[in-house]
């Protein structure tokens, strides 16, 4: 099923004999659900788009490249970095803006500004019972009623299909430069990112892989200048700095995990706390690639490593299988947890029909 | 203002209900005496006052897990209450109720300055969470303009804003984790010093859901490094639709200041007679503020002021030193207590589309004439959440009821103009029956539906947020 209006949408889940796998270009889904194919890119378009309030209002099923071009003719962005992890879990197909926050999915710029979930506004969605539900809107500052925008961030459609979603956009810097830090071991390397985390120069990427720390600032020319001078002075290590087209071009790799692309193995994508990143990873003795100064890891494992993954984290964080067979995807919630999840599930999709089985 | 009638069999059963609470709370913690518990009767919206059954100041989270229980097992409402500076009236009490407050659970666990984070107990002040860690050089960002007194825990439950969102965003963006305590004395924790969620983000819907679905004990906490300086400039426009064009071409232009406060002609004035910060007399007064090293603050104020220009204000006031930049922020920080020596006064705080900044305030004026209120703003520009202020006299009869009045037909100014209701005090008992002006009954409905959930019997602090009549069937249980 494909809609195109957004009652077409309600009326397809409503009247839904059967579950439902809602997909948007289908290039970030996890887990093993099973069922009809709905599909998103039918709902397209910008509905309203304000640069001089940074406010986008877009259907869901809009490809992402579309919405990132309609923003860059004004000199503007989606501030969290948008990965594209076709390369990662060869994937083809175009992503599309409902399923990027759908999945919360956010690149290396979280550290500074937060996930997709901290730039949605807004969003229109059809719950499992067929019901046309609003939340949030297209203004900045609103705590009017429950934030179910945060809910549907990351529900990855188990709750409901996003029919539009707002965004706060970011105007593009005018300069962009990254720090890369040679002769360092993994525990050092990973420290300098917190010493640059820790500084009051505003680092807008701080990741490591390749036995590499990368450390970016974007800004006005004459401030990144300032900070990277600043910042090779605290750091350790021997510093290069590069900048604008090839600075772009190392967080595109971080961004989509292109150290993993077409190696062979399970990949599990841990979050954590940055001061616990290198030892988690040096005790699995599988590849890394570090984001967000650490409190991320891209974990290149051979199959069969869950039970060892699930107690190197135990109660430091919580790791995700994104790719291979075994185990289940996502982590289990405490049971106490387990419940207020089921219980959410079960009030916004009574009949069980959406993503049935995704996130456990 | 309507509240729902207390439950004759609560109110019955008192004597009954606080021997349970004392037998799982040390003596001091409970309050039952009736002169005690006018403390309790409001929070910061005065006007409505209601003292409740009983008030309890457990120190652990293990005592609120046994209060609620308590109350839970008695069917006993119970309003969570932080410091009581709620402008929305979310900490008020009905006379059934048992009053919750966190305000003795206020320790820091634990600062890791390594991993940017600080774990406190959520009766903390929002000011001390930047007290305990400013020695290290870091800072909580959220500031409400109550930040000395406001608790962490109502911060969770408003959501709440402040001067310096528009870079470093509201609580909702800043909050890692909780432990939260749901009404039948089930303790969750819920997100955790990482921050990122493992699956759905209960986390997200718990903060701002004003104490409806749980009372937050703990809370983890984003700290950034403090910036090296900051300093503001003062623009003065004799248009407001020339101030709001400036504010957006400074926005589009890519500079990110982290204030931008806007004040209009009858907030200028008062505030010139009551702080004398030496404000040019014009129709739109903008105060920016940036961060950075000196030479970054130059840059950026250099690119503020090339754009100001360009719209020709009355003035453009820069600071030489931190004794101006204190006169340029005198004003701005004076406003509310400028207005209140006019008046009584009632604050709103909805938000609207930056763009809709001149109609909307060309309206205001308009109705402001047809009430026979006098209303000034103050208000966050940058990120379009309104502050007017509506003067009137709580001593004349009619007074308030005319005022309210006028703050609704604000408020729903801002919904038809693509905003919302309130943008950082809540909705509370004040804005609860205007709910229905921006949301459908199928998008309160699927609101309610998470708090029957976490509050089946919606016990905890039922009476607000969604309009009586919309709740009362899922509160008569």
């Amino acid at each position: 099923m494909r809609p195109v209006t957004e009652a077409e949408l309600a009326e397809a889940v409503a009247g839904a004999s059967g579950p439902l796998l809602v997909r948007g270009g289908g290039t970030r889904t996890l887990g093993h659900a099973v069922g009809e194919v709905l599909e998103t890119g039918g709902l397209s378009g910008v509905e309203l788009y304000e640069p001089g309030a940074l406010t986008l209002v877009v259907r869901a099923g809009t490809p992402v490249a579309e919405v990132e071009e309609v923003l860059a003719s004004e000199r503007q962005r989606l501030a969290f970095e948008v990965p594209d992890l076709r390369g990662l879990l060869g994937r083809e197909g175009l992503s599309t803006i409902g399923g990027v926050l759908a999945a919360n999915a956010s690149g290396p710029r979280r550290v500074q500004v937060g996930a997709a979930r901290d730039a949605a506004l807004g969003v229109r969605f059809v719950d499992g019972t067929g019901a046309v539900v609003k939340n949030g809107g297209r203004v900045m500052k609103n705590v009017t009623g429950y934030d179910l925008v945060k809910l549907m961030a990351g529900s990855r459609g188990a709750l409901g299909v996003l029919s539009e979603v707002s965004f706060k956009v970011q105007a593009q810097p005018e300069a962009e430069a990254t720090l890369i830090v040679e002769g360092l071991g993994d525990e050092a390397g990973l420290a300098a990112l917190r010493v640059a985390l820790g500084s009051p120069f505003d680092v807008s990427g701080a990741a490591r892989h390749s036995g590499r720390s990368l450390i970016r600032v974007e800004g006005m020319a004459g401030s990144v200048a300032y900070r990277v001078r600043e910042l090779t002075a605290r750091v350790g290590g021997e510093v290069s700095v590069v900048e604008a087209e090839a600075s772009t071009r190392l967080w595109r790799e971080v961004r989509d995990v292109a150290p993993f692309h077409g190696r062979p193995g399970e990949v599990w994508r841990i979050a954590t706390l940055p001061t616990v990143a290198a030892e988690i990873v040096a005790g699995l003795e599988g590849q890394a690639l570090w984001d967000w100064g650490g409190g991320l890891i891209w974990l290149l494992l051979d199959h069969g490593r869950g039970a060892e993954v699930a107690a190197a984290v135990a109660g430091r964080g919580h790791a995700t299988l994104v790719r291979g067979e075994g185990g289940p995807v996502f982590p289990p919630e405490a049971p106490e947890v387990a419940a207020l999840v089921a219980g959410v599930k079960a009030k916004f999709d009574p009949r069980g029909i959406l993503n049935r089985g995704m996130m456990g | 203002m309507q509240m729902p009638k207390p439950d004759q069999g609560v109110l019955a059963r008192k004597s009954r209900i606080v021997t349970r609470l004392r037998a799982v709370l040390p003596a001091d913690a409970v309050i039952d005496a009736v002169e005690e518990l006018r403390v309790y009767e409001c929070d910061a919206l005065t006007a409505y006052r209601c003292p409740p059954l009983a008030a309890v100041l457990p120190r652990t989270t293990d005592e609120v897990a046994a209060v609620l229980r308590v109350c839970w097992e008695e069917g006993v409402p119970v309003v969570p209450r932080g410091s009581g500076t709620s402008l929305a009236g979310g900490a008020m009490p009905t006379a059934d109720s048992v009053i919750l407050g966190v305000a003795r659970m206020n320790r820091v666990l634990a600062a890791d300055y390594d991993n940017r984070f600080v774990h406190v107990e959520a009766g903390r002040t929002n000011l001390s969470v930047t007290g305990a860690v400013e020695a290290e050089g870091f800072f909580y960002a959220p500031d409400p303009s109550s930040q000395l007194a406001c608790a962490i825990a109502g911060n969770i439950a408003m959501n709440s804003g402040g001067a310096h969102c528009l870079k470093y965003g509201v609580t909702t963006n800043n909050l890692l984790g909780v432990r939260l305590v749901q009404m039948d004395g089930t303790i969750v924790t819920l997100g955790g010093p990482w921050g990122e969620p493992s699956g759905l983000d209960l986390l997200g819907v718990v903060c701002g859901s004003e104490g409806q679905l749980g009372v937050v004990t703990e809370a983890w906490l984003r700290i950034l490094p403090k910036p090296e300086g900051a300093r503001p400039v003062l623009v003065g426009f004799n248009s407001n639709e020339v101030a709001g064009a400036c504010v957006s071409d400074i926005i589009k232009a890519g500079i990110l200041p982290v204030a931008i406060e806007f004040m209009d002609r009858p907030c200028i004035r008062a505030t010139e007679a009551f702080a004398k910060a030496g404000y040019p007399d014009c129709e739109a007064l903008l105060i920016i503020e940036v961060e950075g090293s000196e030479a970054e603050i130059a840059e950026q104020l250099g690119r503020i002021k090339d754009i100001a220009l360009a719209h020709d204000p009355v003035e453009f006031r820069e600071a030489a030193d931190e004794d101006q930049a204190k006169r340029i922020w005198l004003g701005r920080k004076s406003a509310f207590g400028a207005m209140g020596q006019i008046n009584d006064y009632m604050c709103l705080d909805g938000t609207i589309p930056v763009s809709s900044l001149p109609h909307v305030l060309k309206r205001i004026g308009e109705m402001s004439q047809e009430f026979g209120l006098d209303v000034g703003n103050v208000f966050h520009a940058g990120d379009g959440n309104m502050h007017p202020l509506i003067l009137f006299n709580a001593n004349t009869p009619g007074d308030l009821e005319k005022c309210e009045a006028f703050g609704a037909e604000i408020l729903k100014l801002c919904v038809e103009v693509g905003g919302c209701l309130t943008g950082e005090h809540g909705v509370g008992i004040e804005k609860r029956d205007l709910m229905a002006v921006q949301f459908a009954p199928a998008d309160m409905e699927a609101q309610m539906r998470v708090k029957d959930v976490f509050d089946p019997k919606w016990l905890l602090n039922p009476a607000k947020v969604f309009p009586l009549a919309t709740s009362a069937e899922r509160r008569a249980g």
